[in-house]
This record gives C-alpha cells, structure tokens and sequence, in this order.
C-alpha cells in the first residue's frame, strides 16, 4: 500500500463527503486509510450501501498490507505481528514492533515454571519514556508426555495473560495444549509436511494461528503454506529456521529477506506472513550461557533486522536484552515522528518559588537526557518544554524550531510565572545564540546554561546557588 | 553435467521423489546445469504423472497450485565504486596486502553482486585515552603509550585495516605539530602492514595543514584521509591525496543532500572517482541510530538506482556506541556492563553493516570478532557448529 497515493484510494470511495467516518471529506480519508489511523469499516455508506459493493472489494484489495496481520493471545494482553507494507522504513514506516517471546520447558518443576512465567509477564523496563516489554512465552514440549505438556500450558494460563506459543511437532501435545488454553488463541508451533493435516484441523477447530515449518527451503516452505490455504487456514507464520552464527545462519537471513521481497515488490501471496525466527538456537551451541545469550542477542538483532515479525529467546538478561529491546524501539520508530513528551512545565524533585527554570525541548531522547542528569544531581528545579516538533536542540536551532516567540508562548501557556517569584531561565548552551531574543521577547533574564546536561548540577552549584537565586 | 530426457526418466522409475540440489532447470532442453550455492529445489512434474511410475498422487488435498520458487533477484543500473585501500610493494607502497571494498552490484548478496566483504578497522589514537569506559580501557591500556605499540595489537586481534587518529594535534588538546604527528603516521606504517585510515582532530583550521603533511610522509601507501568535511578546506585535503595517492573520506552529520553536496565538490576538486569513500556520521544505538541505519540504506538503494553522486562505499565510526549510557555505565538494573558494552558496539555494527557499511570503525575486540563472524556467515565462509534445528524444542 506504500505506493499508493490518497487520490488512488479516493476513487473507490462514495464520495459523498458526508463526513460520517470522522474525517472531513472523502479525501482526508483517503489520507487516514494511507496513515493506517482509520479503517475502511468507518466509512459507514461504504460497508453498508450495497451499490458500493465493488468498490468496496478493491478497496480492501487496496489497503489489505501484503504482509498480513496477524493477532497471538485474546483478552487482556494480545500481540499483533506483519502488517508490514514497505521493504525500508523511510518509504513509510514499519507497523508491528518484532515480537519477543521467552521460552519455557514443560519439564521444569512446576513451581519454577510459575515463576518464570510470571517473570516474562512483569518483564518490563523504560526507555526515553516508552515501557519495553516481552510479549509472549513459549512453551516447548521438550518431556515428550503430552500429560506434562498439559500441566505447563495450565500453569502458565494460571499465572499470566501473555500471548501463548505451543511448541511441539505432535499434533496430539497440541491439542492437549490448545484445549486447555482454549479461549487464548495461542500460536501453533509448528505445521511440517508430516503433520499438516491433523494440524491444519486443530488450527481451524480453534481458531489458531499457526506456524509453517520448513527449515533451509523457500520452495518447501511455499507448498506447505499452500496446503495450509487450500485446507482454510489463513493465519500463518512462517518458519525458515535458524542456526547458529555459521553460514546456515547466513542463509537464514537472505531467506527473509527473499520472503518479504516475494511479498512486497513481487506480490507473492503465499510468502505474505508475518517471519519468525528461534535465536534460541545458540543455545545449542554447547557455549556457557554468557557466551550463549551474547551470541542469542547477536542473532536475534540480525533477524530483527532482516524482518523477523516474532523471535523466541531464552535468555532473559538484562545485558542481552537491553540492546536488542533498544534495537528494537530504534528500528520501529515512526520516521514520520520522533518519539516525543508533552510539552509543558514538569517539575523535577520538590521545587519552590526559589527554584530553577530551565528550559529544553520535547524530542523525547533530550527530555530524559536532561531530566535524568538533573534528576541524578539532586537538583530540585522546574522544566519548561518546548514543542520544536520532536527535534533536539540542536536540529531545533539549526532548522529554526526553536525561537524567541516560541519560548514566549511556552511561558505563557506554562503558568510558570505564578509558580515562582523570580524571572530567570536557564537555556541550553546550544541555544545561547537566541538569548537575546529571548530576553526582548519575554522579559525574562537568560542565563545561558552549559552545553551538556550532565553539567547542569554543576552549573547550579556555581551560577544559580551563589547569585542567581531570585 | 548433462543428463539426456532418457536417463532421467529411467532415474525416475525406480524412485519416488527426486531431489536435485543445487540445480536450475531449464524445462526446454533439460540442460541441468550445476549453480554454486543455490537453494536446494524439488524437481517439478517433469512428466505425466502416467509417465512416472511409483509416484504417489497427493490425494487428501485439493487441488494445489504449483509453486515454483526463484530467487527474487533483481536488475540494478547503478552500482557502488570499488575503493581500493593500501598498497603493496610493487604499486609503490609498503603493505602486505591491499583491501579492496565496495564495488556492489546488487543490494543483497544472494544477488549475487557483493565482490568484497565489509572489514573492520580498529581506532588507534595518538595519545593515552584515560577517558575511555572501562572495558575499553582493560582491553587497551596496557598498549596506549605507544601508537605503534597499540596498531600491531590491533592487527592481533583482527583488524582488517587500521585507523590512527591524530586528536593531539588539536590546539584544544595538545597542539602536537604537525610534523611530530607525521613521524607517528611512519612509526605506525612501519609496525603493521595493513592498510591505514588517517584520521585527524576535526579542528577545520589545522586538519588541513596534517593531512598535507601525512599525505606526503605516507606517499604512495594508498591511506584512506578522514575526513573531510563542509566546514574545512577540503579542496586542501583532495589535493594532496591526489597528489600523494591516497583516499579521501567525505564526511557529513545525517544528511544525504549534504552527502551529495560535499561528494559532488571533491569530485569537481579533482578526486577520481574510485578515491572517495563516505561516512554518514553514525549515531550510537538508543541515540539515532534509526537515523543513520536508514541513511545508509537510502546511500546504497540510491547508488543502485544509478544516483552516481551517492554511489561509494560507506565507512562508519561504531565507536560512538561507546557513547550511549548504555554501553558503559554502572547500573544495576541493566546488568554487567563488561558484557553490555562489547554487545552494544556488536549490535551497533551489526546495523550498519546490514544497511550496507563497507568499513567498520571499531574498538572493543570481542565486538571485532562478533560482527566478523556475522561477516563470514553471510559470505559463506563459516562453517559454525552444526545443529539440527528441531531440536531447539529439546534444548
Ligand atoms: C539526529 C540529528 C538530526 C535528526 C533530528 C532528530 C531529532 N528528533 O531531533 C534530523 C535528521 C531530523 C536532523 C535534522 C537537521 N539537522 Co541534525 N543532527 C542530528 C545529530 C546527529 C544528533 C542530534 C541529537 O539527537 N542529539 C542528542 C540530544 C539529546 O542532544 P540535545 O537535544 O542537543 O541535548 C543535549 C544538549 O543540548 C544539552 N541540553 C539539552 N537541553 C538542555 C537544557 C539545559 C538547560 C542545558 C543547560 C543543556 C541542555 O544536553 C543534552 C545532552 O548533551 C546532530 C549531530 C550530533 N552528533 O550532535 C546533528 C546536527 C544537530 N544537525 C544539524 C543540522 C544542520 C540539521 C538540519 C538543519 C539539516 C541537517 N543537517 O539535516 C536539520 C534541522 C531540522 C529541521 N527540521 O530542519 C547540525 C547543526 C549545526 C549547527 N550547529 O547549527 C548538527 C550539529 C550536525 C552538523 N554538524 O552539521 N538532525
Ligand atoms: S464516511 Fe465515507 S463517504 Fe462519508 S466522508 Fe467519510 S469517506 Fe466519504
């Protein structure tokens, strides 16, 4: 759909203008179609007038993303991979975040297995303002007694709302798993040219997604999706496999990369699912586990870059995860937008009438740069953002998006003049060139701060304790 | 190999499937010619399913299209200059080997086009560096007295190429002269012999005056100057790397019309083509790599398209991983920063490599030899530890 411009989709439109989808013509609709904030079911007239019918059908055939989207989990917590529609994120911008799911083994002793279960649940660490979390476990019927499969698919339902992933070659461990967790539409891992049949039948009879399983094969892989469709299901993921750094694993990154090429600039239907990859595999190895998880995060990164939709881990190290989390939020960042935070006056520590103002601007990295090195300064001050639309503060001043009349606007609009009594404000030593301006603008005094955060503490210390206190 | 229609069906009587690795079938003349490192393929129905006895229908399912896969290789009218960088004794210079990088003609390397691996180059610089995280400092302080000390260490641990960067001579920092710079440059010519990357303060007033003065001093040795960039006299740079024989690096902050600006300006200052290599400033992982991740791959999509003025290799400076809190700060919550830092400068690189960098500029050894593996996989030079890959569910 990347290529498709408002004007192409306004044709199959009502055209009526009638705005009852929320939008204010047909055409800014077509805009929100585009920008994927609006579905084609909001325009009323559309789903309903049964003269639009073939419109309707091209329309769908129109925004449908060529790699499909498919939801794992129901209720509380689901996860929702593919959706893809571009080969590079500038050209629009990635969707679904690359899901992470940590395995655990039915084998492990029932409270451990709770316990860990709960730990990929709570998973949870911030980054420039955003929450970074796991989504989804899965469980591996490594016992080999559908039984003890059983137990584990109940102690994990029991003790968290994750998505599921059932992983077993045996449709009969699936559909012990699949009964029990009936009402979570788990993933099933894994349909292969053996088990397809009886597979096939538990995903439809539960209405599951499903894994296509055919390591090392894209022609192999393709006929077994095609027998999947032929069969009815239509929610599918697919599994090329992966090894361990060799070049195997070389491989299974260029079949990635083939499989969403063949989708998105060969429209090759039957490669149009989400990818997922099992970094788990360095594990394998027969490493010791700091050199597995290292090698797990390394392997996991590559595949997240070569358009994995859905990994499974096992490491749940913080030194492991953390980079490829942030590998993770850096990619699947919308280029249309910086991640940003509000801007208004925050207040950092238990500021009072005396306390600092200091200004910076709302690109979220900036933000939680400079509040964390206040924050670890023990600096108790007040924080006035500006909205430069995202941009830091050098971009900002470079293009002009941080200006004497919009620091003005941000006073005003702050309320920061009742909230102390002197009229001072800090400014980054990157915007000193803009002081003045400032100054004449508001009337405030600028004090030009240093040009790294890191020395705002210091900076307070010396300029604002000593004789800037108003 | 030539097999004639007979001798492929009597093959077949006797079997009921049969796999042919490595093979591309073209259905007119059945010349079955033997491709390095294709995808293993199942031979379509080459008969009448009469024809072939033994073979079993698929009965249980519905009738299923046939499904063919090809590589989905495709044309490109550009393609990326190939620098070469070093020179041996016969060319004039004094390395043992030279390294040659870029020259893609293809996006993907399953495409067939991707003559040369990526390398990596390890940062020397010409002064202690104290300042350095921690596990920097462990793998490199027993070295950093001596520039030439610190590049044949590198060279141990894997380096491809190797970059001295003169930061002393900044008036900033210890105002070395530039000849006592130059002498560094001999004194590590003489303890390596790979190939150099010469980098210089950033100071746009004395870069200048150094790379002259390097360029002279290295005649011939085909070093690779970085940088020069929009805010210096870069017409010096080019000059004199023409002059002596060396590269230039064109070196702009995240901005691919600046890119194109400042390549298009030292080719019309005279630097051949085959001489410039580009960096598009790399921003640590967490802080902007996003930025550069799809700088990179707009250079190299560009340059496939046939955009000449983007159409180099590009060099990245991975080292500001270390930058990023993350890879070097004593925090608790994210674990041990001995193993954090080496994996942020790995995934670090990783990224940009998988974008399309051509030179890695690296510090932390295990990170080397992480992204080398990674290398080595892509270009099938790795065999790795075999395993059978169901068996992830037993581990
Ligand atoms: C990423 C980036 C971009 C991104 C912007 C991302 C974003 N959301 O902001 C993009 C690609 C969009 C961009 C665009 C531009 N950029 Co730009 N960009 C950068 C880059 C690489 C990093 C900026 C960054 O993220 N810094 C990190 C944040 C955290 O820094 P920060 O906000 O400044 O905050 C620090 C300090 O200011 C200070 N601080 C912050 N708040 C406060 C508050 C107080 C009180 C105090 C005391 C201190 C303080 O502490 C913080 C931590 O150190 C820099 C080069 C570099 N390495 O610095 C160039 C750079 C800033 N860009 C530059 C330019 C020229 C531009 C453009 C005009 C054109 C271009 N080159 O692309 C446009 C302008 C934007 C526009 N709309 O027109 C120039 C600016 C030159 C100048 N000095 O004027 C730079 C320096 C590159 C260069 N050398 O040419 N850019
Ligand atoms: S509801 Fe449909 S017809 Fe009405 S304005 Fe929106 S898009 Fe147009």
């Amino acid at each position: 759909m990347a290529k498709v411009s408002p004007l192409e989709i306004y044709k199959y439109l009502p055209g009526l203008n009638c705005k009852e989808c929320g939008s204010d013509s047909c055409m800014a609709f077509a805009s929100a179609l585009i920008e994927r904030s609006k579905s084609y079911e909001d325009c009323p007239p559309l789903v309903k007038d049964e003269k639009y019918k073939d419109k309707l059908e091209k329309l769908i055939e129109l925004v449908t993303p060529p790699v499909k989207e498919i939801v794992i989990g129901a209720g509380e917590r689901t996860c929702t991979i593919g959706g893809e529609e571009v080969m590079y994120r500038h050209e629009l911008t990635f969707f679904n975040p690359t899901a992470l799911f940590i395995d655990v083994s039915d084998d492990l002793p029932a409270d451990e297995l709770a316990e860990r279960v709960a730990r990929i649940s709570r998973f949870e660490i911030e980054r420039v303002g955003q929450k970074l979390r796991l989504d989804g476990i899965a469980i591996r019927a490594k016992s080999g007694d559908p039984t003890k499969f059983g137990e584990a698919v109940v102690t994990a339902v029991e003790n968290s709302y994750m998505p599921l992933m059932l992983c077993s070659f045996d449709p009969e461990h699936l559909e012990v798993g699949l009964e029990i967790a009936i009402e979570r539409r788990p993933l099933i891992y894994a349909a292969t040219n053996e088990n397809v049949d009886a597979v096939a039948e538990l995903a439809l009879k539960h209405n599951s997604p499903v894994v296509a399983h055919s390591p090392g094969d894209l022609q192999d892989l393709l006929e077994l999706v095609a027998k999947l469709r032929s069969k009815g299901v239509e929610d599918i993921v697919l599994d090329v496999g992966t090894y361990p750094l060799g070049k195997k694993f070389g491989e299974c990154l260029e079949n990635m990369v083939m499989l969403r090429r063949l989708a998105i600039e060969n429209g090759e239907k039957l490669a149009g699912y989400p990818i997922m990859g099992v970094p788990l595999v360095a594990w394998l190895n027969g490493d010791e586990p700091v050199k597995a998880a290292m090698q797990e995060c390394v392997i996991a990164s590559a595949q997240l870059l070569r358009y994995a939709d859905l990994l499974v881990l096992h490491s749940m190290d913080m030194f492991s995860l953390l980079p490829l989390l942030t590998l993770r939020q850096n990619i699947y960042t919308d280029p249309r937008v910086p991640i940003q935070v509000d801007a208004k006056l925050y207040e950092i520590g238990k500021p009072d009438e005396n306390s600092p103002v200091l200004l910076t601007t709302n690109f979220a990295l900036t933000y939680y740069t400079v509040a964390s090195d206040i924050e670890a300064g023990k600096v108790d001050c007040y924080l006035l953002v500006v909205d430069t639309e995202g941009l830091a503060v050098e971009p900002a001043m470079a293009g002009a998006k941080l200006t004497g009349s919009l620091v003005k606007e941000a006073i005003e609009e702050s309320g920061v003049a009742k909230k102390v009594k002197h009229r001072k404000l800090i400014i980054p030593g990157m915007a000193a060139r803009i002081s003045g301006e400032i100054e004449d603008l508001t009337g405030w005094e600028v004090l030009v701060g240093p040009l790294d955060s890191s020395r705002i503490p210091a900076f307070i210390e010396q300029k604002w304790k000593s004789n800037g206190k108003g | 190999m030539k097999l004639n229609l007979e001798d492929i069906i009597r093959s077949l009587v006797d079997v009921e499937d049969i796999e042919l690795e490595n093979v591309e079938i073209d259905a007119e003349e059945l010349i079955i010619k033997v491709k390095q490192a294709m995808l293993p393929l199942v031979l379509p129905q080459l008969q009448p399913q009469a024809a072939v006895q033994g073979a079993k229908p698929e009965q249980k399912l519905e009738a299923l299209p046939e499904i063919t896969f090809e590589k989905p290789v495709k044309e490109y009218r550009g393609y990326v200059e190939e620098v070469t960088l070093g020179a041996t004794r016969s060319e004039g210079g004094t390395r043992g080997k030279v390294i040659k990088i870029g020259g893609q003609r293809t996006l993907y390397h399953f495409e067939g086009g991707w003559i040369n691996k990526p390398v990596v180059s390890f940062d020397v610089f010409d002064i202690p560096q104290p300042q350095f995280p921690k596990a920097l400092r462990e793998a490199w302080g027993e070295v950093w007295d001596s520039p030439a000390e610190w590049a044949r260490e590198a060279v141990k641990r894997g380096a491809d190429l190797v970059t001295i960067h003169l930061v002393s001579t900044d008036p900033k920092v210890k105002d070395t002269p530039v000849s006592e710079a130059a002498k560094v440059v001999e004194e590590v010519l003489q303890a390596v012999d790979v190939p150099l990357v010469v980098g210089g303060s950033g100071n746009p007033e004395k870069d200048p005056v150094l790379f002259e003065k390097v360029a002279e001093v290295a005649e011939n040795e085909r070093c690779l100057l970085a940088s020069a960039n929009l805010d210096l006299d870069h017409e010096r740079i080019v000059k004199a790397a023409v002059k002596y024989n060396h590269n230039v690096l064109s070196w702009v902050s995240l901005d691919i019309n600046d890119q194109k600006t400042l390549n298009r300006l030292l080719l019309e200052e005279g630097l051949p083509r085959d001489r410039m290599v580009q960096d598009p400033t790399t921003a640590a992982l967490g802080y902007g790599l996003e930025y550069t991740y799809t700088m990179i791959e707009r250079i190299k999509l560009n340059a496939l398209k046939g955009e000449k003025e983007l159409a180099f290799p590009v060099s990245c400076g991975v080292t500001n991983a270390w930058a990023a809190r993350e890879a070097w700060m004593n925090v608790a919550e994210w674990g041990p920063r001995e193993y954090r830092g080496p994996l942020w400068e790995t995934i670090n690189a990783l990224a940009v490599m998988l974008a399309g960098a051509d030179i890695m500029m690296m510090l932390h050894p295990s990170a080397v030899q992480a992204i080398k593996s990674i290398i080595d996989s892509i270009f099938g030079d790795l065999n790795g530890v075999e395993i059978k890959y169901e068996d992830w569910l037993k581990v």
